[in-house]
């Protein structure tokens, strides 16, 4: 899932400063689960903010609402309609990166804010703790690796095995926090019995299908119909 | 030892290597703005005393001068360079590129390096590049060299003649893995290697079997690397920082055993008995004297060691 974690409060703040109705949404799938931006994490920013407007001795009307996702229309077209029919000023999402743009692109004339800065794509690999495991790169070579993927989790992205930095292993990048991806993949090969896998001269990365080769898209030609 | 009508690149390094000479290199680190003058110094340091010298890029993530300038300053001044080239700040476009201009500008060897994360040096808020890793790099400029053709397909205008060589870290983990990285590194394009510090004798030679017994040997030439230690202080801040780099506590001991004035000469006796240690493992086809911001010591090094003259081929 796509994590993120909250912006400081005193940023958001500076955001919407300068309007008199606010409406803060929040986002009930990633952002919730990762604890940064769900119903509980709205009502709090907006409590937050109440306080902080009402210390300044200003008026405003903060709002708050979550929906289930912000990344889909039928999720979305209620607070677009709560945004016109109360005439919102400014909105702050909760929700990650996508759910933000995807807002923007719908809201015309109100400005949106994020009140999230989004990081990576993860999982919870303990409680309160979730770690980057892939990278969107779409061209997935981890069936050569055991299933762990270097392009995510290795810090230079190396392909070939692990550099002259992996020691006892951990990655020289943060040796208390970060395992050497390629140790965990050599660790996983040689379970699979299937070593001889490192033994594989893996070419230059075509990087068309990642970000490099330009904003991506995907249709599906059994429902597509272009407009 | 490997048939001399294979000749790669003509470079001095190579022929003296060919020629079954034990070579010598070292490391010569340009200044980290435009002064030339420092980096002059340092050649007439090392003038003479070397088959060739490493030239680094950006070394540790610190901005310095570009390696293939610097290399054409060594080139200009009478000293063989070996431009080393790291995948960390260039996409395979401004590689290739250098890599013609490097030709172009009298640079033979080239050493091929994934380089230091960017968070090591001043700039760790850069862009990560990393578009290849040292593997491919070497594949790379192998293919313009022995096909005439870049990394896309198209035809070069106008070849290249490189001597090509990679790093090999026997310390690093798994240590299982990296006698089979340095299989790949040579099926990838290396004629030669150069190791990182050596402090761990045992675990070298153990490294150096494994390896003849892969005949890794036979296909590239393996440089052992070695580093003059200037003081206790100095190896004790080695072993804690830098990478890749375990130093025994008998070493360290053994230098913080003399008074601190006699730490340095004590650190110079204990490279020349290494020299000699690895003169006598079967499959090191020379040194690689990293004596970083100690280019000094290098005429005094090849001197006492007995590897002075160099070979004149």
């Amino acid at each position: 899932m796509i994590i993120a974690d909250p912006k400081p409060f005193g940023q958001v703040k500076g955001y919407v400063e300068s309007f008199e109705k606010i409406l803060i949404v929040g986002c009930g799938t990633c952002t919730t689960v990762c604890l940064a931006g769900g119903e509980a994490e709205a009502q709090i920013l907006a409590s937050g903010l109440r306080i902080a407007f009402g210390k300044d001795g200003g008026s405003k009307t903060i709002l708050e609402d979550c929906v289930q996702r912000q990344c889909d229309e039928e999720f979305i077209l209620p607070i677009l309609s709560r945004v016109e029919n109360e005439k919102i000023d400014a909105v702050v999402t909760l929700a990650c990166g996508v759910g933000l743009n995807f807002l923007a692109d719908r809201l015309g004339k109100v400005p949106i804010f994020p009140g999230l800065n989004t990081t990576f794509y993860g999982a919870a690999v303990g409680l309160g703790h979730w770690a980057e495991m892939c990278a969107g790169c779409g061209e997935c070579i981890t069936a050569l690796t055991g299933g762990i993927c270097p392009v995510a989790r290795c810090s230079k992205h190396l392909l070939n095995g692990p550099c002259g930095g992996s020691e006892k292993g951990k990655c020289e990048v943060d040796p208390v926090n970060v395992d050497c991806v390629w140790q965990l993949i050599y660790d996983r090969l040689k379970k699979l019995g299937k070593l001889e896998d490192l033994q594989n001269l893996l070419p230059a990365k075509d990087w068309r299908t990642a970000s490099d080769g330009g904003v991506r898209r995907t249709i599906r030609e059994h429902i597509y119909s272009p407009k | 030892m490997m048939d001399e009508s294979v000749m790669k690149s003509g470079s001095n390094l190579e022929s003296v290597l060919r020629a079954g000479h034990f070579a010598v290199t070292c490391e010569c680190g340009p200044p980290k703005g435009a002064d030339m003058e420092h980096l002059q110094q340092k050649i007439e340091l090392i003038k003479g005393c070397v088959d060739a010298a490493n030239v680094t890029d950006n070394q540790t993530a610190v901005v310095r001068m570009s390696s293939i300038a610097a290399s054409s300053i060594l080139v200009k001044s009478g000293v063989e360079p070996v431009m080393q080239m790291v995948t960390r700040d260039r996409n395979r476009i401004a590689a290739q590129s250098d890599i013609f201009g490097a030709y172009a500008l009298g640079i033979r060897n080239m050493l091929c390096l994934t380089g230091d994360h960017q968070t090591f040096g001043n700039h760790p808020m850069a862009k990560n590049v990393f578009d290849l890793d040292s593997i491919q790099l070497l594949d790379v400029v192998r293919t313009i060299r022995d096909e005439g053709k870049v990394n896309s397909g198209d035809p070069v205008e106008g070849g290249i003649r490189m001597f090509l060589g990679a790093a090999a870290n026997p310390f690093a983990d798994p240590f299982e893995f990296r006698v089979i990285r340095l299989g790949k590194k040579i099926r990838a394009g290396a004629d030669f290697v150069q190791t990182q510090c050596i402090y761990d004798m045992d675990r070298f030679r153990e490294f150096m079997k494994m390896a003849c017994d892969m005949g890794l040997d036979k296909q590239c030439f393996i440089l052992a690397g070695l580093t003059p230690l200037k003081s206790a202080g100095m190896a004790a801040y080695m072993n804690r920082n830098v990478s890749g780099i375990t130093i025994p506590d008998t070493i360290i001991q053994r230098i913080r055993g003399v008074p601190k004035g006699n730490q340095s000469e004590e650190g110079i006796k204990l490279l020349l008995e290494q020299i000699q240690e690895v003169r006598e493992i079967p499959g090191v086809a020379g040194v690689h004297i990293m004596a970083i911001e100690w280019e000094e010591k290098i005429r005094e090094i090849t001197e006492r060691a007995g590897l002075l003259p160099r070979p004149q081929l």
